[in-house]
């Protein structure tokens, strides 16, 4: 049991130091932080930073895939919620408008979560279709313009500091212990756990598996929000033709990447968010280092691949049985 | 080549066949024996070990021990593609076809008739059209396949098989969803085939068509051969005690003293309870304390029943109550607020969650029923595991270990565990000893009687006979999705259960009116 503890976050926590140390051979000054204005800088503060939104999703989505489902409408989902933040900032407050992106965060999920459990339609089918209108939603609020604004209480959200640190990042932080709390604090863990395992024995145990299925749906719709505001807020604008592109795979990419099988079980939030990070590692250190960003998208994927493997019992097996050749032979 | 038309020798011969599952031992030395020109049936109750020696001879699976010969020549076919060349053909209860393609192109699927690469379209419907014509069948050939009855996909697959030169046909419950007039029609064919030489093997749990169409039977039980008879001299009682139970001689003094439960209080009672095309409306009182046990054949709505009362299947008509008070059984979760519990019979996709540990199997129902703001703590669980793990003796002894990799008989315990865990006042077990060897077996069977003994009511199906008289206060029998017949007291043994699973439908009617 000791033995297995350790085990579980290995793979992710060494690779991460891996590009870690890679970034800081490309870029020397790559672990340097500085204090200016009350505020840190670095290379690594801007890693968090960037990595906000889709360590954001990724919680929402890991408990999603937790119950053998996937979500890509979260991208969409943020360019609505950004959108409508943007829209509101100028002439009402943060608190109404953090309410309205958030709750049409939470429409959306509770729009995918209906068709999924109640329905019973296949999650990818379920949440392409509002990967598709959810843009069309968002141009639509935005009147297919760039809508800006200077609220400053939205840009702090965005651009300010707490303790030093990125006010994103701080969000960020603090979702992850909330839903960590609620997640497994009550017995929702185990319950989304069981039901991602096997539904049809869940059920028969008396597990409501409808509504695990449909609040893991909802959190992600407010996941999906919270990261959409806080991009809108990072560039002082909304742009619902760009804003949270293509990121549902960066965050698929992060669950799979922190340890989550795509046919559901266990899951862990932090491996997760510790997904995201290692993404977004990578990312920083290909553009620091000079190399065109195309590079980027193949690098990912030996560093996916990488990952992958180690934790694939097959492969460990097989490494295994190298090891123990290679043992024989001296 | 010539051995084959030799009447005297056998189509196919399978000899001393074995075939292990890791531990569990599927098939042990069966030998099974087909003449050309007849129709074979193959039966036996769930887990039995048809479909593995269907697999067996059909190089699905790769089989232990034993031989195979085909027309006397030993074959050893390791693919579908290879065994269908030997010329054994298998046709499945769930058609493999493409119901998207058209009956012709099903029909020509890989050996299409071609001219300079093309697909000669014309040429391939007419022959489609000759082939089925053959079958008494006269069809669009051009139509897809979905649009026919599963009837005729059946004689497509079949004409299909046949057309591919297969000398053995075999028809794994080719009549589970065809209505009487369709069976009909499947059966002329059969016999069509028969005469032109085929040996066919007919596997199905309908014992009236069994003996419509069969000129032979061999029965397996529990991956053993029981035995081969002819069809029109076997006794339909004997038959069934070849099925499901041991000879009458070694079980009858092995049921326990009676208990007295007479004056015990009824823990749930069901009044004319059924659902339309499931189970005929029943009555069932299950009394705090007694064992009732559901007899029946396959099929015959044993599981059925259970799922009905214990919620997973809602009912259409009649009342449930508990002690005395009417009740609404809608899903699992009313099941379990109402104190129900309900271990499968399918283990593997109904019971257990495979990926999660003991611990965390055990207490899956409590915590369902407590609800989420109620969660139990961590010491709490590591409290009820270790508890339960050391009550029914879970092996090994680790809370922590993922169920997936116990042993069928501890995987059984672990979902015994888990209702017992949210002590409950009944207990529908299906199948319990399924699959388990022998020394959790008898352990599984005394918990069964321990549990009675504090006032647990349980509801218990099995197709071990000697197994239900031993520990059942009352028997209840099944035939045809209906509850035909209660036995209680004395009345319960192994020859009146068969005796009423046996009985025609006159004398039940009979029986009725007495």
């Amino acid at each position: 049991m000791t033995a297995l503890l350790p085990r579980r976050g290995l793979a992710q926590i060494l690779a991460l130091i891996v590009i870690l140390a890679v970034d800081r051979v490309v870029s020397p000054q790559f672990f340097d932080l500085r204090l200016q204005d009350g505020r840190l800088f670095g290379s690594l503060i801007d890693v968090l930073n960037r990595g906000t939104p889709v360590a954001l999703l990724s919680l929402g989505m890991v408990l999603v895939i937790a119950t053998r489902g996937i979500d890509l409408s979260v991208g969409a989902v943020m360019a609505i919620c950004g959108a409508i933040a943007a829209s509101l900032a100028d002439s009402h407050g943060l608190p109404v408008v953090l309410a309205a992106a958030l709750g049409a965060g939470l429409l959306c999920g509770l729009w995918n979560g209906f068709l999924v459990a109640v329905l019973g339609m296949q999650p990818i089918v379920a949440t392409l279709i509002l990967m598709v209108a959810g843009r069309g939603i968002a141009q639509l609020i935005t009147e297919g313009r760039i809508v800006t604004f200077s609220s400053p209480d939205l840009v702090w959200l965005g651009n300010g500091s707490v303790l030093g640190l990125p006010v994103p990042v701080v969000i960020a932080l603090g979702m992850l212990i909330l839903t960590g709390a609620v997640v497994r604090g009550s017995a929702l863990g185990l319950l989304i756990e069981a039901t991602g395992g096997n539904a049809r024995a869940s059920e028969l145990a008396g597990v409501g598996t409808r509504a695990m299925i449909l609040s893991v749906y909802v959190w992600c719709g407010v996941c999906a929000a919270l990261a959409g505001v806080i991009a809108a807020a990072d560039i002082m604008g909304a742009d619902a033709n760009n804003a949270g592109l293509w990121l549902e795979l960066d965050a698929i990419l992060a669950v799979v990447i922190g340890g989550t099988s795509l046919f559901g079980g266990r899951f862990s939030l932090v491996l997760a968010v510790l997904g995201a990070l290692i993404i977004q590692t990578m990312n920083t250190g290909i553009l620091l280092s000079g190399y065109p960003p195309e590079f980027n998208l193949l690098v990912k994927a030996v560093v996916v691949l990488a990952v992958l493997l180690l934790q694939s019992p097959k492969f460990s097996g097989l490494a295994g049985i190298a090891a123990r050749l290679r043992r024989t032979k001296a | 080549m010539e051995n084959s038309l030799d009447p005297a020798l056998p189509l196919l011969e399978v000899r001393g066949i074995s075939k292990s599952f890791g531990a569990v031992r599927a098939l042990q030395e069966v030998d099974f024996t087909l003449r050309a020109g007849e129709i074979h049936a193959l039966l036996g109750e769930n887990g039995a070990g048809k479909s593995t020696l269907i697999k067996v001879v059909t190089g699905v699976f790769p089989r232990d021990a034993g031989i195979v010969r085909l027309g006397g020549e030993e074959v050893a076919p390791r693919s579908a593609k290879a065994t269908l060349q030997a010329g054994i053909a298998t046709v499945y209860q769930e058609v493999n076809l493409l119901p998207n393609l058209s009956v012709a192109q099903n029909l020509f699927l890989d050996r299409q008739p071609m001219r300079f690469g093309i697909v000669r379209e014309g040429e391939m419907r007419r022959r489609a059209k000759a082939l089925l014509a053959d079958f008494g069948l006269d069809i669009d050939v051009a139509a897809p396949l979905g649009n026919y009855s599963v009837a005729i996909q059946h004689v497509t697959a079949i004409a299909r098989a046949v057309d591919l030169s297969a000398r053995v046909l075999i028809l794994d419950e080719p009549t589970a969803s065809l209505d009487r007039h369709e069976v009909e029609i499947l059966f002329r064919i059969m016999r069509q085939l028969a005469k032109r030489g085929i040996g066919i093997v007919f596997v199905s749990h309908f014992l009236d068509q069994v003996y419509e169409i069969s000129d032979r039977i061999t029965v397996l039980r529990n991956g053993r051969l029981v035995g081969e008879r002819e069809t029109a001299s076997l006794p339909r009682l004997e038959l069934i005690r070849m099925m499901l139970g041991r000879e009458l001689a070694e079980t009858t003094s092995a049921r326990a003293a009676t208990r007295e439960h007479q004056a015990r209080e009824v823990c749930a009672s069901f009044e004319n309870y059924g659902k339309a095309g499931y189970v005929a409306p029943f009555h069932l009182e299950l009394r705090h304390g007694e064992v009732v046990g559901l007899a029946g054949l396959l099929g015959s709505g044993r599981t059925e029943t259970a799922r009905l009362v214990f919620g997973a299947e809602r009912a259409d008509r009649g009342q449930a109550k508990v002690e005395g008070a009417p009740v609404r059984l809608h899903s699992p979760r009313d099941g379990v607020r109402h104190g129900f519990g309900y271990c499968p019979e399918e283990r593997k996709t109904d019971g257990i969650v495979a990926e999660l540990s003991v611990r965390e199997n055990i207490v899956l129902a409590l915590q369902a029923k407590r609800g989420l703001h109620r969660p139990l703590s961590r010491r709490e669980q590591d409290e009820i595991a270790r508890r339960y793990v050391k009550m029914l003796d879970i092996r090994p002894p680790d809370p922590e270990r993922p169920v997936g990799l116990l042993s069928g008989g501890n995987q059984q315990k672990v979902l015994l565990a888990r209702w017992l865990a949210t002590s409950p006042r009944l207990l529908v077990l299906d199948e319990p000893t399924r699959g388990i060897d022998v020394g959790a077996h008898a352990e599984i069977i005394r918990l069964i009687r321990d549990l009675c003994d504090d006032g647990l009511s349980l509801l218990v199906i099995s197709s071990e006979l000697d197994e239900i008289v031993t520990y059942s206060d009352r028997v209840v029998v099944l035939r045809d999705r209906a509850h035909i017949e209660e036995l209680a007291g004395e009345a319960i043994d192994v020859g009146n259960i068969l005796a009423a699973i046996a009985a025609d439908g006159a004398a039940v009617a009979l029986e009725a009116h007495t």
